[in-house]
């Protein structure tokens, strides 16, 4: 029911949206809650288990009730609270966990069968027959209990992440908040507050007071002027702080556009990582409700909540309200819903000593025993005494008092301390390094001690910042009421009392709990699944817990509280992964000739971060393998080209440069002449093989290391490590120049040639003999070259700087082509390196060593190196080990896969009798049939046996033989040419 | 988290990777006892409380860095380059 001249909604702008297909009209600023609450709609929500009919119970983010479904299609959000959501024309919103109508939901039959449906239920009902929990019990169980469904799509979505920094993060708009933010600010700090609602407020805005001589509506609207007018604060309403991290890091949702309609240029969601020097925590308070009998009808609410119904939205939550509370805050209820014209008709106060503070009706010593109402809350019985009453009433507005709203100050580990005076846990001193708790959130209830503890937090952040306290911040007046009251957490009678709301956990649930034994907290929780529903307990926890002291006949302090873990509040996949997603999952890195390629078709694969062509097709050609086949052929007969610029590059200088490359591999460096490249082969510490590559002399202290493409990271973090943390004695510098320069390998007979008609100096076999690099120019750029091959061709990789990278590619290419030739991709490069036996990291794959891949001559007498002293572990070096081999399939269409296993002729094919695997296949069109490389036990002693190779997997069997890994040019002539 | 960098400046822990106990900077001599190989490589305290690791600032100044932190309170007390944590000896 709206009430005249009350709420802050906007009452000349109506709003229409739809709750379950039927339209409803309510007023900007109004949330789901309180517009549906303004018609009378009281039902909003089945609860999770029982599918009992609910109504909200809250005004905050708190809520455990009214959650729903909110958008349409892939988009559509489950589990929103409509007391956050606020409504826009065109929202759309769904009440859910339900079959039917919300008034008739069908599965509510599950109500009668309460007495059956206790804590643990399905652990002990559903035991027999064993496979029938997987395939029908679970099934039904999570249809029947569970909360909004989630869409099949991707969401559609596109949410923000951001970060933050600032010297004071106050956590909480109200009156403690506000007045720790003006104080930073005004002394020079910058200040970034964050508040949850759409206002800046909290209470001041839910209750009707005074602050300084104005309302303490009209003492907001001032500060949030003065805040704006320091120049110095950021206000980030709509934002919630989710979490507390080390070293002063937050994370927070900010909710920038779920509340006006979906646009193209506005992000849902935004997941902001503060960075804080100093912080303030004035996250208020929960109220509790009370666990009496039947407690969970619509209509029964908290009474702060109706209060924030009526101050912000101007809705009175019923036409014939009690109340029933334990202290003198909730009288306030009856006072102001009186004043708005609304009938109270009764305050039923469960302390014998209350005083009445109005004109109503005051039970004292009261305590209510039950409700009725099917849909909606009908009457109440009270008990006095031994007295039992009946009451007709359409609300109940339920106070036992405020729990503060401690729960970030937890999450670093700490455990909230039992103030016994004041029966609520608060803050444990120092919980959270350089984050101050204050007001509510720190057991200061009272509006004035409120705003003196936001001016002593902010003074307190200004010294710890090094910043003097401002001269002009006074403490307005207000009342210093705390409205203090009695503790009563529950009340004992016939029928179930609710604890958990969210997830239909009631007393009876945590006393059944105990009687099996489950009398710590943890347990009990976890048994029960008290607090574990979206809204994680907020409004339970502390009750329930009180309860289970009270069952176990400890105190409460005694009992403990459960931990609390971020998120305060549901996050989003959505907003925590934000650009997380599709290309934007990874970075990708382009090479220079990526748009040449991709304009030739070329299909692009990932290598590491970077994207190489696959193939690059011709017309005609319609599979991989007759690009590939013709790629291949190309390069043994003519000439190819392809970018090997995703290769590491490591600049090496100093006059220790050949020391320094001596101890990283596992042969000499130091001793290879200048213009000469070497191949070598890196350890890691253990004797197992790291990287391998070629590495370059340019000069007396400069060279330059290649490393795979895959390795290139972790290659110059060990460079480094090893020049800062090992040999710190050497005198040289290591930086990778990858990105620097673009690198292509130009490979066939008339590599040389092609080359030739664009170097300003011609070379030949006798200048430039294999394994030799110089410096080059090619079409007056300076250049290097380099005479490797990664084919067996006579090859070449010439490195321009990147800039030139394009139109190097580009011309190489057309050039390569007149000759015959073309540019090749990873699949005719990898068929190329595995007719010569060059290995990868498919093969060198962390745990292999030099032994394992026939290399241990490549391991140095003469000198120390990473990984020597491992490397000649007697384990290491077994002739069963799995060494590397060549492998061919003894029919020529025999298919070889990659990762299958390898078994002796004869034996059976199971992992007591394996020998060995394979690691990388491809089809040589050179050969005319596939080929192989893997490792097998006693790999090089067996070429020319028989053997099976098995892919499980794919059901294939393939008898092969096995041959030496080089299968192409075994002598190497033609890369010498 | 935040590791003060000598050469950065306090920064974001995302810029920096670890690679373990600063003891993997007391590499043992060539010709040491494979005890000592053994115990260099493999074997490693867990302790709760003080420790000291090394970190690679590979998303900033790349510089390996000698950090002296705590396993139960998340303190890092300090952090030196290795450099000149060798050459102190």
């Amino acid at each position: 029911m709206r009430v005249d001249g009350r709420g802050r909604i906007d009452r000349t702008q109506p709003v229409e949206f739809r709750f379950d297909g039927k339209p409803v009209t309510g007023y900007r600023g109004d949330t789901i809650a309180s517009a549906l609450l303004a018609q009378g709609q009281v039902l909003m929500a089945r609860s999770f288990k029982y599918h009992r009919p609910r109504g909200v119970l809250t005004a905050g983010s708190e809520e455990p009730n009214a959650l729903m479904e909110v958008g349409t299609g892939a988009a559509m959000t489950p589990n929103v609270r409509a007391t956050m959501q606020e409504i826009f024309p065109g929202l759309v919103a769904q009440s859910q966990n339900r079959v039917g109508p919300l008034d008739r939901d069908l599965l509510s039959v599950n109500d009668l069968l309460w007495p059956f449906l206790g804590a643990g239920f399905y652990y002990k009902t559903f035991m027999w027959p064993r496979s029938f929990w997987e395939r029908l019990y679970e099934p039904i169980i999570r249809r029947a209990a569970g909360l909004g469904r989630l869409t099949p799509e991707a969401s559609p979505e596109r949410h923000e992440k951001a970060f933050a920094f600032c010297d004071l993060l106050v956590i909480g708009g109200g009156p403690a908040g506000l007045m720790a933010a003006l104080t930073a600010a005004k002394g020079g700090a910058d200040v970034i507050l964050v508040e949850e609602a759409p206002e800046f407020g909290g209470r001041l805005l839910s209750d009707r007071q005074e602050v300084g001589a104005a309302g303490a509506a009209t003492w907001v609207d001032g500060i949030i002027g003065d805040l704006q007018a320091t120049g110095r604060v950021r206000l980030m309403p709509r934002t919630t702080v989710t979490g507390v991290y080390d070293d002063g890091s937050y994370g927070a949702l900010e909710r920038v556009a779920r509340h006006v309609a979906p646009a193209p240029d506005l992000p849902p969601e935004c997941f902001w990582r503060i960075r804080a020097k100093q912080a303030v925590l004035a996250a208020g308070a929960h109220e509790r409700p009370i666990a009496f009998p039947m407690n969970d009808r619509p209509g029964i609410m908290l009474a702060g909540a109706v209060r924030t119904y009526l101050n912000r939205y101007g809705v009175a939550a019923g036409r014939n309200v009690t109340i029933f509370a334990t202290n003198d805050a909730a009288h306030r209820t009856a006072i102001e819903l009186q004043e708005a014209g609304v009938r109270i008709a009764a305050v039923i106060d469960s302390r014998r000593e209350a005083v009445p503070q109005g004109d109503y009706r005051l039970i004292r010593g009261g305590q209510v025993i039950g409700s009725k109402g099917r849909r909606a809350l009908r009457e109440i019985t009270y008990r006095t005494g031994e007295r039992v009453d009946r009451l007709t009433t359409d609300c109940l507005a339920v106070s036992g008092g405020w729990n503060p709203a401690l729960h970030l100050t937890c999450h670093l580990g700490a455990r909230p301390v039992w103030d016994e005076e004041g029966k609520m846990f608060l803050p444990a001193p120092g919980a959270v390094p350089g984050l101050t708790p204050v007001g509510a959130c720190n057991g200061a209830i009272s509006t004035a001690a409120c705003l003196r503890e936001g001016v002593e937090a902010g003074k307190a952040a200004l010294k710890a910042l090094g910043l003097r306290a401002p001269r002009n911040v006074t403490v307005p007046e207000a009342s210093d009421d705390p409205g203090r009251g009695q503790a009563l957490w529950f009340v004992e009678g016939k029928g179930r009392a609710w604890l958990d709301f969210a997830n239909d956990v009631t007393t009876k649930d945590v006393k059944l709990a105990a009687q099996e034994g489950f009398i710590s907290v943890e347990h009990m929780k976890r048994y029960t699944t008290q607090g574990m529903a979206p809204d994680q307990g907020k409004s339970s926890n502390i009750a329930a817990l009180a309860y289970l002291a009270d069952t176990t006949g400890r105190g409460i302090p005694e009992t403990g509280t459960t931990t609390y873990r971020p998120p305060f509040v549901p996050v989003t996949m959505g907003a925590l992964g934000a650009f997380a997603e599709g290309a934007g999952f990874a970075p990708q890195r382009h090479t220079t000739s990526h748009a040449a390629a991709t304009s030739r078709g070329a299909p692009m694969i990932e290598a590491g971060l970077w994207y190489r062509p696959s193939y690059l097709p011709r017309p005609g050609e319609t599979t991989w393998r007759q690009a590939c086949d013709r790629e291949v052929a190309m390069v043994r007969e003519a000439v190819g080209v392809v970018d090997v610029s995703t290769l590491g590059k490591i600049d090496i200088q100093g006059p220790d440069a050949g020391a320094f490359l001596d101890f990283l591999y596992t042969n000499m460096f130091s001793t290879l002449p200048i213009g000469r490249v070497r191949y070598g082969m890196m350890l890691r510490e253990d004797g197992h093989v790291m990287d391998d590559g070629t590495t370059a002399r340019l000069g007396e202290h400069h060279y330059v290391m290649t490393t795979t493409t895959a390795a290139a990271g972790q290659v110059m973090a060990h460079l480094d490590f090893v020049a800062q943390g090992l040999r710190p004695d050497l005198d040289v510098r290591a930086i990778s120049v990858t990105e620097n320069w673009a690198q292509f390998s130009v490979a066939g007979p008339e590599a040389r040639r092609l080359l030739n008609g664009i170097l300003d100096t011609p070379i030949d076999t006798v200048c430039f003999p294999f394994m030799a690099c110089g410096a080059v120019t090619v079409h007056g750029v300076a250049a290097r070259l380099f005479r490797i091959s990664f084919s067996g061709e006579e090859a070449y990789e010439i490195a321009v700087p990147s800039r030139y990278g394009d139109a190097l590619y580009r011309d190489l290419v057309a050039r390569a082509e007149t000759l015959g030739g073309g540019a090749y991709g990873m699949e005719a490069l990898n068929v190329l390196r595995l007719e010569k036996g060059f290995i990868t990291h498919a093969e060198i794959h962390g745990r292999v060593t030099a032994y394992d891949i026939g290399m241990q001559n490549m391991l140095s007498a003469k000198k120390d190196f990473i990984g020597k002293a491992a490397a000649a572990r007697p384990g290491l070096l077994e002739p069963d080990r799995e060494r590397l081999v060549g492998l061919k399939p003894v029919e020529t269409d025999g298919v070889l896969t990659a990762g299958a296993r390898l078994f002796s002729d004869g034996s059976a094919h199971v992992r007591e009798t394996d020998q060995g695997y394979v690691t990388s296949v491809g089809p040589s069109p050179t050969l005319g049939h596939m080929i192989a490389l893997g490792f097998l036990r006693h790999g090089p002693e067996r070429l020319g046996e028989r053997i099976v190779m098995v892919d499980h997997l794919r059901g294939l069997r393939t008898h092969c033989e096995v041959c030496a890994p080089v299968f192409f040019d075994p002598d190497g002539g033609r890369a010498r040419g | 988290m935040l590791i003060p960098c000598p050469v950065c400046g306090p920064r974001d822990i995302r810029e920096f990777t670890y690679k373990g106990h600063a003891s993997y900077l007391d590499r043992p001599a060539e010709d040491a006892a494979p005890e000592a190989w053994n115990e260099h490589l493999h074997l490693r305290d867990n302790p709760a409380g003080p420790t000291r690791d090394l970190w690679y600032h590979g998303g900033g100044c790349t510089a390996w860095l000698v950090v002296e932190r705590n396993t139960a309170t998340h303190v890092i007390a300090g952090a030196r380059l290795t450099r000149e944590v060798r050459d102190a000896g």
